[in-house]
């Protein structure tokens, strides 16, 4: 389907494989997995839907710009499109890096980015067999919040 | 131009995509706008929706052309 966006589980080792060189001394994992916590009451999966074209843009941005920030930083990612069940990852970012503390910065920078502009929504399935879109601004007639998005 | 909707967007509106034709020139709330008077359901579409055009975040001020792709899109929630 494209570079970043993929309906099959996501293989860790093939993007470990893919960020890591001999010049890489850290490398860091992050896994974002689908959660059913006391707050979510019966999650049994969630659906993913992007905007595929633009979704694929915008990863393509932020890791560049990740790269521009740790030069040399190589970043790995995958997001998951689909129905996605309890406990398995939604995303994975490796970033490896020459040393620790810049996979640990890009890393997290990546997936923060990832979470304020990436275009993409999911929708709750619950055990009841309801469904319902998840608004993590809490309020679906805000606009965007943050200035960044348009750097 | 072009008019995208998603997720819970296109459920409301009914459609996943439409042609708009909106005076140029004209910005992006021009298109809000025209889309939220013309199409059944868009009304429920907020005033202010996030918004992209050719596959980038703009603020509701930039400018659209003919051929453009936009797209309103609702809170994200990658990850």
């Amino acid at each position: 389907m494209s570079a970043y966006l993929s309906r099959e589980p996501i293989s860790v080792d093939a993007l470990i494989a893919q960020a890591a060189t001999p010049e890489c001394g850290g490398t860091c994992l992050f896994l974002g997995t689908v959660r059913n916590g006391p707050a979510e009451s019966g999650v049994a999966a969630i659906e993913y839907t992007a905007y595929d074209d633009m979704a694929e843009a915008e990863l393509q941005r932020i890791v560049a710009d990740a790269r521009e920030r740790w030069p040399g930083a190589r970043i790995a990612l995958r997001h998951r499109l689909g129905r996605v069940a309890v406990g398995e990852p939604s995303i994975a970012i490796v970033a490896a890096a020459p040393h620790r503390a810049q996979a640990f910065e890009a890393c997290r920078y990546v997936i923060e980015e990832v979470k304020h502009r990436l275009p993409v929504w999911k929708k709750e399935l619950r055990a009841d067999g309801t469904e319902v879109w998840v608004d993590p601004s809490g309020h679906a007639t805000a606009g965007p919040p943050v200035r960044s998005l348009y750097a | 131009m072009t008019v995208r909707f998603f997720a819970r967007y296109a459920e409301l509106v009914g459609r996943e995509e439409a042609a708009v034709f909106v005076a140029l020139p004209a910005t992006v709330a021009d298109v809000v706008r025209r889309v939220r008077e013309e199409l059944p359901g868009a009304r429920q579409l907020p005033e202010r929706p996030l918004a992209a055009v050719n596959l980038k975040h703009v603020k509701l001020d930039a400018r659209v052309g003919d051929g453009d792709e936009v797209a309103f899109l609702p809170p994200v929630a990658g990850g």
